[in-house]
């Protein structure tokens, strides 16, 4: 399964929500105001990083570039483009939106 | 009203509620989704997490509000064939609610067990 | 492969419509086929052919109706959310008494039964809103 965030995990608890129900193996892609919840040294870092053992992680760079994050994205997290998104949408069976 | 799909697929369609009622159209625009779905015959499950399950408590008297109160909708689900409805324990936990405090049946399920019913669906609507 | 896209949000105030653009975008890039683009809830507001954005902005109900034009996609705006929202094509325009329509080129409007068939017909469905 591929998951989507796109909000901060700061304001809402989207991201924890979606790390709670994603299971082994699947995917999660942060977006939009989402790619927050890649960044390095924050309160829900760790918690992300624990999370990095179990599903894998990435964060579309165009929304990274935009919040001008690209220099705090956290070892593990993957960045990929529009085309990237579309991989992994087509290499995963389904896609779960988290609003 | 049924409209004519091509070949008899039949897909397993997941309904995500995760808002409240009524201080968004969310709840109750997603609800006409399943109503209309309903005729095209899928195997239909609808999740109701975290805020989602205020969607479903009793006892909603919305004259002052001047809108429709759809909760009794829930209860003729039951009529359009859609019986699946779980719904996220710690939610209502969190919530100090129980089954008990829902208007219609539903099966309560912890996170593991949501998580399991999620990965094995086709289509995922969220709202 | 096949995708559906579900769009829950108007143009502007969320991201959600400019990300299921430049994702369409790029699965179209890749070859992919995209069996419909379904607007739903304020979604259904990137349908209205009268903004005017400023200059240096993007144009994105433009943009929906050129790449529909372009791609031959099909753009659903779901009639109930119109309705409620003030979406009109002149068909609705003329059932519903009104002085005027206002939907763009390359959208149509039709019913909630066209998002079920979305997700029915494409091999993935994709959903963009708030």
């Amino acid at each position: 399964m591929l998951h989507t965030v796109n909000k901060s995990p700061f304001e809402q608890r989207t991201l924890e929500t979606c790390l709670k129900f994603a299971r082994q193996g699947s995917a999660v892609l942060l977006i939009e105001d989402g790619v927050y919840g890649a960044a390095r040294d924050t309160a829900v870092s760790k918690q992300v990083q624990e999370a990095l053992k179990s599903v894998s992680i990435y964060a579309l760079k165009a929304d990274v570039e935009a919040r001008g994050m690209q220099d705090r994205v956290m070892d593990g997290v993957r960045l990929v483009d529009y085309g990237g998104f579309v991989d992994l949408v087509a290499e995963h069976n389904a896609v779960q939106s988290w609003l | 009203m049924a409209e004519e799909t091509q070949g008899g697929a039949v897909k397993k369609f997941l309904y995500v509620n995760r808002k409240a009622p009524y201080g968004t159209i969310y709840a109750l625009e997603s609800l006409e989704v399943v109503l209309i779905g309903a005729a095209f015959e899928q195997d239909v499950s609808i999740a109701f997490i975290g805020d989602g399950v205020y969607q479903l408590t009793k006892g909603q008297n919305t004259k002052a509000l001047e809108v429709k109160n759809f909760s009794p909708t829930f209860r003729a689900l039951e009529d359009y064939d859609v019986t699946k409805l779980y719904v996220e324990q710690e939610a209502l936990q969190a919530r100090g609610l129980s089954e008990a405090d829902l208007v219609v049946p539903v099966e309560v399920v912890d996170a593991r067990r949501m998580a399991e019913i999620m990965e094995g669906q086709d289509v995922i609507l969220s709202f | 492969m096949k995708l559906s896209i579900l769009v829950n949000e108007g143009p502007y105030t969320h991201q959600a419509s400019d990300t299921a653009y430049q994702f369409v975008k790029a699965a179209l890039a890749k070859g992919h086929e995209i069996f419909r683009v379904f607007f739903y809830h304020d979604g259904v507001n990137n349908g209205t052919r009268l903004t005017v954005p400023p200059q240096d902005e993007r144009n994105i109900v433009k943009r929906w109706s050129d790449l529909a034009a372009q791609h031959k996609l099909d753009l659903v705006v779901c009639i109930a959310a119109a309705q409620r929202r003030g979406i009109m094509d002149a068909a609705e325009a003329k059932r519903h008494g009104k002085d005027a329509n206002n939907i763009a080129p390359g959208f149509r409007v039709s019913g909630l039964g066209q998002l079920i068939e979305a997700g029915i017909q494409a091999d993935r469905l994709v959903v963009f809103g708030d």
